[in-house]
């Protein structure tokens, strides 16, 4: 009897999963993103095969990592697996407050001169694989690691200098707020990400969007839902509202709209 | 049912709560002490009797007799933790040992009077043994029965064969341990064991009913009840003895395959899973080598084989690890492998997880993580821990993967003054020297009382240029385990803002600027 239990709910775990996660059957191989970043990613979301590239902005400490965090919330949340090699001073407590699940986020703080065998191990069984990029990295190891994930379904988000990947963010600036002369705290950040690519991406996009957001924020200038947005950012947007939505026509679901804090419009 | 009461052996142990409560807890037995339970004494010690206290007394009637008392709440757990190790002792010499309480524990006479020559023999040999062993005193009685046999070690007598009846019959109806038909009997004027063992069985069961019917038989010497022998715990250790000593990796590894395959039969054999496994190596010159491993799943053979070959590597090797973690490299080879489950579960097969993400994704992320471990070592491959702290870096702890998730330090306290949200994405393991300089380029100090010099504003961390601060706040002070002096650490904290836009937090240490973390 219980082996018959067994089998049978072995069998159902191949057929049911999460509402959230992508549906492979149907070909929707796309791992999602927090809505205020679908506009910068051709798919709007993380396709698996692909390569998304992150930048290190100039100078070199200015959101890169929170945007790499932000990528991954998402996708984490919804029950895909996730890796991140290279990177000894990794926050986890940031990564928690944008809802990555972190027994489901295994750190490889430093990979060594095995970085590439690490890499590719890794690609095989987790969905999302980030790595900070060594130095002496040769185009031809670069190629093998992008076709292997292209081949194995996962995805992977080179956070440094990466040539050929499908999509590039970067951070270009970033301009915190709630410090003053002596009192207040940091509260939330306003960052300008740029994406560039190949292919549907071509076309450079910008983005603003608050990185880290503040729910905690009773008052946001010059907008009316900001009062709602107090209410639900919380627990719908996490840390994470778009100032400025890309493209006016990015859909959005509602429940988060009330989430949108509209800045400076352009 | 004809047939006599075997012979019994019964070791007790006298006030057995309050010698648990010593062994245990540390309460001295020799002082006065009492173990209550819903507020009476259920046992005391040797000078608290002496003082007055009684068994049922209220604390309070208790503490009134001899106030110097004290009093320890009782714990059926401790009693039996602590009464282990007496019952391996009595197995060290005597077969199949029943556990009557926490404190007794009866065999059957036969065998050790045979073997030891003799049933006074048998019983001083095995209170010797206990008092050597564990160091507590006993008592023992031997009778046909095991009841018989509680009441005759009270006194520590041996009855003959057959004088069991004639022993009972002296005692009053209160031996029984039923003290509403022991009052109860005593009202109807029967006052001994030996008057109740008179009455007619018939009329004893039409009168007290099943539980009466029982200690009639008790009281009469017919204990017919076969002892409930213990079974002693399955010895599930392997262990692989090498007459050429291991002292290459690979030799080891597979010594470790075979062992593990072994294990892992033995635990199959008795339906048992394992979930720590404790690895023991001896090498040639003696030196011993152990450590624990833990695992949030169960071990399968190709996960202790993983772990064990992980676990030589490591000490063959001497090498690999980080910051010395490892134990220093064995002067000798291995010659001795030692598996020892630490944790086992009833294995019922694997239950996968109802919504798909413990299933196939949890099975290949386990799988290509493994073999990170494999290549890197399995220190090298962790998932990060949140727990309570007041600073970015006590709040999480790094578990190598497949180990427990457990934190640091519990979350539940409140942490008054940890850093409110957005936490840093950046974590500096090493924090950074920097320093701090106001608008007239003099250093920004921060005294005792919180005061800062002046308003920061210019950072330089390390040798780079000096960039300005455009915004800042702080102090914010630290005061940890100030009532430990080698733990204690004492800071002021600030959050600044940079002219690049960069946002970092600096902490105060004993005069030096440190950068803690990074807004990234």
């Amino acid at each position: 009897m219980a082996g018959r239990m067994m089998v049978g709910s072995a069998a159902l775990a191949g057929l049911v999963r999460p509402a959230s996660a992508p549906d492979p059957a149907a070909g929707h191989r796309v791992l999602p993103v927090a809505p205020e970043l679908t506009g910068l990613l051709p798919n709007r979301g993380l396709r698996r095969g692909s390569t998304i590239a992150v930048a290190t902005g100039q100078p070199r400490r200015s959101g890169g990592t929170s945007l790499v965090l932000a990528l991954l919330a998402e996708a984490s949340r919804a029950g895909s697996w996730c890796a991140v090699v290279g990177v000894p001073t990794f926050g986890a407590g940031a990564a928690a407050e944008l809802g990555i699940a972190l027994d489901r986020l295994a750190l490889v703080p430093h990979p060594g001169p095995e970085w590439a065998t690490v890499i590719a191990a890794l690609i095989d069984g987790v969905d999302v694989v980030v790595t900070a990029v060594p130095a002496a990295v040769t185009a031809s190891v670069a190629n093998r690691l992008a076709a292997r994930a292209r081949q194995r379904g996962s995805v992977l988000v080179p956070y440094g200098r990466w040539d050929g990947a499908d999509v590039t963010l970067q951070v270009v600036r970033g301009a915190w707020e709630g410090l003053g002369q002596g009192r207040g705290r940091l509260r939330r950040r306003e960052v300008t990400v740029s994406a560039r690519g190949r292919g549907a991406a071509a076309r450079p996009k910008e983005i603003k969007v608050w990185l880290p957001g503040d729910g905690l924020t009773r008052v946001i200038p010059r907008s009316a839902p900001a009062v709602a947005a107090s209410a639900t950012g919380r627990s719908t947007a996490g840390r994470l509202r778009p100032v400025v939505p890309a493209a006016a026509s990015a859909p959005i679901d509602p429940s988060r709209r009330a989430a949108l804090a509209l800045v400076a419009p352009t | 049912m004809s047939a006599a009461p075997a012979r019994t052996l019964l070791l007790w142990c006298p006030d057995w709560p309050v010698l648990a409560a010593e062994i245990v807890d540390g309460v001295p037995a020799t002082d006065p002490v009492a173990v209550l339970h819903a507020n009476r004494v259920v046992a005391c010690s040797e000078r608290a009797r002496a003082e007055g206290v009684r068994r049922g007394l209220r604390k309070r009637e208790a503490q009134g007799r001899c106030p110097q008392l004290t009093a320890v709440e009782y714990d059926p757990g401790r009693d039996a933790r602590a009464f282990e190790p007496v019952v391996a002792a009595v197995e060290e010499l005597v077969a199949a040992v029943e556990v009557v309480r926490p404190g007794a524990c009866a065999v059957a006479a036969r065998g050790p009077s045979r073997y030891l020559g003799g049933e006074e023999a048998a019983a001083e040999r095995i209170v010797e043994h206990v008092a050597q062993a564990c160091a507590v005193e006993s008592q023992v009685g031997i009778a046909d029965g095991v009841f018989a046999a509680g009441l005759a070690a009270r006194d520590g007598r041996v009855v003959p064969p057959g004088g069991t009846p004639g022993f009972l019959a002296d005692l009053p109806v209160e031996a029984l341990g039923r003290p509403a038909l022991a009052d109860l009997l005593r009202r109807l004027g029967v006052r001994t064991l030996g008057d109740f063992a008179a009455l007619p069985a018939g009329d004893v069961l039409a009168r007290f009913g099943f539980d009466g019917a029982l200690a009639h038989r008790l009281a009469a010497g017919r204990d017919h009840r076969p002892l409930a022998v213990r079974q002693p715990p399955a010895d599930l250790a392997v262990t692989a003895d090498h007459d050429e000593p291991l002292d290459r990796v690979d030799a080891a590894a597979f010594a470790a395959r075979a062992l593990a395959e072994r294990l892992h039969d033995r635990l199959a054999a008795h339906g048992l899973a394992c979930t720590r496994l404790g690895i023991e190596a001896v090498t040639a010159h003696g030196q011993e080598l152990h450590r624990v491993w833990r695992h949030d799943g169960l071990l399968t053979t190709a996960a202790i084989a993983d772990r064990v070959r992980w676990q030589l590597d490591g000490w063959l090797s001497g090498s690999t690890g980080r910051a010395g973690t490892r134990p220093t490299r064995p002067t000798a080879g291995i010659i001795r492998l030692r598996l020892v489950p630490d944790g086992v579960v009833a294995q019922a097969g694997l239950q996968p997880g109802l919504w798909g993400e413990t299933g196939e994704d949890r099975e290949r992320a386990h799988r290509a993580l493994s073999r990170v471990q494999g290549i890197l070592g399995p220190e090298a491959v962790v998932t990060a821990v949140l727990g309570g702290g007041r600073s970015p870096a006590d709040q999480v702890r790094l578990v190598p993967w497949g180990d427990e998730r457990l934190p640091a330090r519990p979350v539940p306290p409140p942490w008054p003054g940890r850093l409110p949200p957005p936490a840093p994405a950046v974590v500096l393991p090493d924090p950074l020297a920097a320093v701090v300089h106001d608008a007239a380029g003099e250093p920004v100090e921060v005294s005792a009382r919180l005061q800062v010099s002046a308003e920061p504003a210019r950072l330089t961390v390390g040798a780079a240029r000096p960039v300005e601060i455009v915004g800042w706040a702080g102090p914010w002070p630290v005061d940890e385990r100030w009532w430990a002096p080698a733990e204690a650490r004492r800071r002021a904290r600030f959050q600044v803002c940079l002219a690049d836009g960069t946002a970092l937090l600096l902490a105060v240490e004993a005069g030096r600027w440190l950068v803690e973390a990074i807004y990234d």
